[in-house]
């Protein structure tokens, strides 16, 4: 099948088989392998992509539900050299261990910012329940969240 | 050298792989591809326990897109067995399947869906046989064998020591006595005694193991493995393959978390048999429920006694330990061993007994994880220590202090003194939780202590390369795994060298061209790695100040390192002017060498410890009477680190084993029923989540720069998960005086004990 998307603001054809899951297509054939694929079952967040602006677990869905739409993966997250707010705040606040969840923490983040720019700190680790961090205890984590949300403001 | 101020070292800088970690451009081992490279998947034991009778891969082998299908019969070209303390693993099950998950059969395809079509064309022919499943179970008179004979041992010296019980499922045995522990505890005033248990747990690293395996046309291996020795999965293949170990080389990319899980060959072998088959590179990668089916932590049953004098002093411990080590013994001894050696945890004890036995069950092996057999006995005697002090009428803090091993005290003939200063840390923790202030009234407190040894003879080489423009290379093994020893290594060669961090690289492990260490797990790559970077780093500078010397006309000891250069009271020479002298030229470098092989000594486990872990644990609790939840408020955790070389890493790494040290204590057991795991993913098997973190956790360091690793540092990060379950169950009993001697401390378990519990007048 064919789908039209855009992916880090820029617009893609690809052809995908029907069963195709974003998570591969994303991965293997536009080779943006900062999306990782771990638990498979919607659990970890390790997977998470933003698809028009909500975050998804790209491990269980399917590509041609994204036809049409516009996908964020953590490679389109800073602006050529320039970092995003939050990859400048979990650098600096030592939110990242390992990195295998930090792609999809910070665009689960992301997310969550859009839709509430003065989160608490209860906001955050209710919003970070869908993504697994093994390494940081997840202080850090939500710290780097709360001052990139005071930077925004 | 005069001291002067240290520039990087002992900061919280950023970690120099932040920024590729949060644009995605870090590379792990699942995120590479090699031309014409295969994908794997494995056919896995349904029984616990099963006679192989007949692998058929025939049709597997005849589908278009398979290169190769592989049963254990097949391996008739290679030693198909492996392991670090016995070579008991085939590579695939051959004859016997010993638990559920364990290879059988293997395909490299085309793709992994190829693969995966390939696996249901393979015919297995199975004879169930009578699994235990448990300790009791494997520890029965007649109980079934795991093992039937005993296999090789492998490459540990010091495990050529293994003492199985032949015809019982004992793999080991280990034993450590001092002074009379039955007469101490005859003549004690107050003897407590109690049994504990540890569940089997798993390390759920977010990246699941994987390697991508490439033989090249001479014969020699390249393996990109998720690995934390990469030195130690050389040796295993070397062996496999009887190749020698220059022709084997271990690429280590960035790791998705290890806390133990990937210490020692896991997927390696199978990766390089299957490409050697397919005559292409194959890639190996495991999913999480594989990952359940690889390696968990050894669960344990500890009977410990203890005797104290009326006066609170600690006469003797007597304590037998046995641990659930799997159906492959992996590391299992070892861990066995290390962690009953100090069950007797930071204290003084004249008389001690210490027994231990490694057992092999029909599950999923056990191994290494962080706290590596401690927890498991920290569990039961700290624990015991709070029933101690209730019964003594003493204060647990108290108590404790009162029978601390002191600063410099030997903890066994021949090993290391006492390294650090337990009650300082001790006196920190209760601090900051508040020990001498009542808490509410719905909250209790709890406070527990840890001493782990770290791996010892061990040995860790490093090469420091000083570039023509001034620029450093730092060779060393030590693999960065999210706790963030590429970046200690690069502070303290940059400190050492008087550069700018931006200015050092640290080059990722690769047994061709970084040089050997034994391992990155047991704590120690700050304390032995860090040092031997130094010793590196140390010997270019010792030749920057002889150029110096020399070509200024100055006494080497007249001249220091300072911004890149070598400075004399009047003049200044820039490296790349040092080297240039040198060198008549502008090319040439200065390599410096750092090795740090301490050897062996007559301590009891063969090698005296680098370093004494230690730390102290203090934790505030609520429980909610009708459900039996437990909630950890706050948690204080003290570490005695001799220094940190980077606090905010550090900081970083104990919160983490404090969250991780709370999934054991709160959530986290690997459930069997009738021979089958139940609870093998992510989506049945809790680990903590952001909202089941304490909403105050504190992390503390006790420095004295008294350790014998960089600028006195010593090793860290399992210290703060040790103490993490007796403090919060301390702090439950304290609160309810409900005492839980089973782990995880479920809503179920506390409820059922909150309901048992004699009611309150």
């Amino acid at each position: 099948m064919t789908i039209r998307l855009v992916v880090n603001g820029r617009p893609r054809d690809l052809e995908v088989a029907p069963h195709a899951l974003l998570l591969d297509v994303l991965r293997d054939t536009l080779d943006l392998k900062g999306a990782k694929r771990s638990c498979d079952t919607q659990v970890c967040g390790a997977c998470t992509v933003l698809v028009d602006g909500l975050a998804v677990s790209a491990c269980t869905y399917l590509a041609v539900e994204a036809d049409g739409r516009s996908v964020l993966t953590v490679e389109g997250l800073a602006d050529g050299e320039s970092l995003h707010p939050l990859q400048r705040a979990f650098v600096e606040a030592g939110a990242v261990q390992c990195g295998f969840c930090t792609s999809g923490m910070l665009l689960t983040a992301k997310a969550m910012l859009a839709e509430n720019r003065t989160p608490t700190r209860d906001d955050v680790l209710h919003y970070l329940r869908g993504s697994l961090c093994r390494c940081t205890g997840y202080r850090k984590i939500v710290d780097a969240v709360l001052a990139a949300a005071e930077t925004a403001r | 050298m005069s001291a002067r101020p240290l520039r990087v070292v002992g900061h919280p800088v950023p970690r120099v792989d932040a920024i590729e970690k949060v644009t995605g451009r870090a590379r792990y081992v699942t995120d590479l591809t090699l031309p014409g490279m295969a994908h794997a998947k494995v056919l896995r034991s349904p029984y616990a326990h099963a006679r192989v009778r007949r692998v058929d891969v025939t049709r597997a082998r005849a589908r278009p897109g398979v290169f190769a299908a592989l049963a254990g019969a097949d391996l008739t070209w290679c030693d198909p067995y492996y392991g670090p303390a016995y070579r008991d693993r085939p590579v695939l099950a051959i004859g016997v399947a010993r638990y559920e998950g364990e290879p059988v059969a293997a395909v490299a395809a085309v793709d992994e869906a190829t693969a995966e079509e390939a696996l249901e064309l393979i015919d297995v022919d199975y004879e169930p046989l009578a699994p235990v499943m448990t300790l009791e179970e494997a520890l029965a008179e007649d109980a079934p064998l795991v093992h039937a004979g005993q296999p090789p041992a492998g490459h540990f010296a010091d495990l050529s020591t293994l003492r199985p019980r032949p015809g019982t499922n004992i793999c080991h045995q280990f034993q450590f006595a001092r002074g009379d522990a039955a007469a101490a505890l005859g003549g004690a005033d107050v003897v407590v005694e109690d049994a504990y248990r540890f569940p089997p747990v798993q390390h759920v690293a977010l990246e699941p193991h994987a390697a991508v395996a490439a033989w090249d046309e001479t014969g020699a291996l390249t393996l990109w493995a998720s690995t934390q020795n990469p030195y130690s999965v050389r040796v295993e293949l070397a062996k496999m393959f009887d190749v020698p170990l220059a022709r084997i080389r271990v690429v280590v990319p960035h790791l998705g978390g290890g806390f133990g899980s990937k210490t020692y060959a896991k997927l390696e072998p199978l990766a390089a048999t299957l490409a050697r088959a397919a005559a292409r590179p194959v890639r190996l990668a495991a999913s999480v429920p594989e990952a359940f089916q690889t390696v968990r932590r050894c669960a344990s049953r500890v009977a410990v006694r203890a005797g104290f004098r009326r006066d609170g002093t600690l006469v003797a411990v007597a304590c037998d330990a046995d641990y659930d080590v799997g159906a492959y013994a992996d590391i299992g001894p070892r861990v066995v061993q290390k962690g009953t050696y100090t069950a007797t945890g930071p204290y003084r004890v004249p008389h001690v007994r210490l027994e231990a036995r490694a057992v092999y069950t029909n599950t999923t092996p056990g191994g290494a994880f962080r706290g590596f057999g401690v927890p498991q006995l920290a569990w039961a005697l700290e624990s015991l220590f709070d029933v101690a002090a209730d019964r003594l009428d003493r204060d647990p803090v108290d108590l404790r202090r009162q029978n601390f091993l002191a600063h410099g005290e030997e903890f066994a003939p021949g090993d290391t003194p006492i390294d650090g200063k337990l009650e300082e840390s001790l006196s920190r923790a209760a601090e900051a939780i508040g020990w001498t202030r009542a808490p509410a009234a719905d909250r209790g407190r709890g406070v527990a202590a840890m001493l782990k040894a770290s791996v010892a003879p061990s040995v860790s080489e490093a090469i420091v390369r000083l570039h023509a423009d001034g620029s450093v290379t730092v060779l060393a093994s030590a693999v960065e795994m999210g706790q963030g020893t590429r970046t200690v290594l690069t502070q303290i060669a940059a400190e050492v060298l008087s550069v700018p961090l931006a200015r050092v690289t640290v080059v990722q492990p690769d047994t061709a061209v970084t040089p050997y260490d034994q391992t990155t797990s047991s704590s120690r790559s700050t304390a032995m790695t860090g040092r031997a970077v130094q010793v590196a780093a140390e010997d270019v500078r010792d030749q920057l100040l002889a150029i110096a010397a020399q070509n200024l006309g100055v006494a080497a000891r007249e001249l220091a390192l300072a911004d890149g250069a070598v400075v004399a009271p009047a003049r200044r020479l820039t490296y790349p002017e040092a080297l240039a002298l040198k060198f008549g030229m502008s090319g040439g470098e200065l390599i410096g060498r750092g090795v740090i092989a301490p050897g062996r000594t007559a301590a009891p486990l063969g090698g005296s410890t680098p370093f004494w872990e230690m730390a102290v644990g203090a934790a505030e609790v609520s429980v909610d009477e009708e459900t039996g939840a437990v909630r950890v408020e706050r948690y204080v955790s003290v570490a005695d680190v001799g220094r940190a070389i980077n606090p905010l890493l550090l900081e970083g790494q104990d919160e983490g084993g404090v969250v991780q040290g709370l999934g054991h204590t709160l959530l986290e057991e690997m459930l069997y029923a009738d021979g089958h795991l139940l609870n093998g993913t992510l989506l049945v098997y809790r680990v903590p989540r952001a909202d089941d973190t304490p909403s105050e956790l504190e992390c503390h360091f006790v420095e004295n720069a008294d350790g014998s690793g960089p600028f006195g540092a010593k090793g860290a990060g399992e210290g703060s998960l040790i103490p993490v379950s007796p403090a919060v169950a301390n702090a439950l009993a304290r609160l309810t005086g409900v005492r839980l001697r089973d782990l995880p401390l479920t809503p179920e378990r506390v409820w059922r004990a909150l309901r048992a519990r004699s009611p309150r007048a």
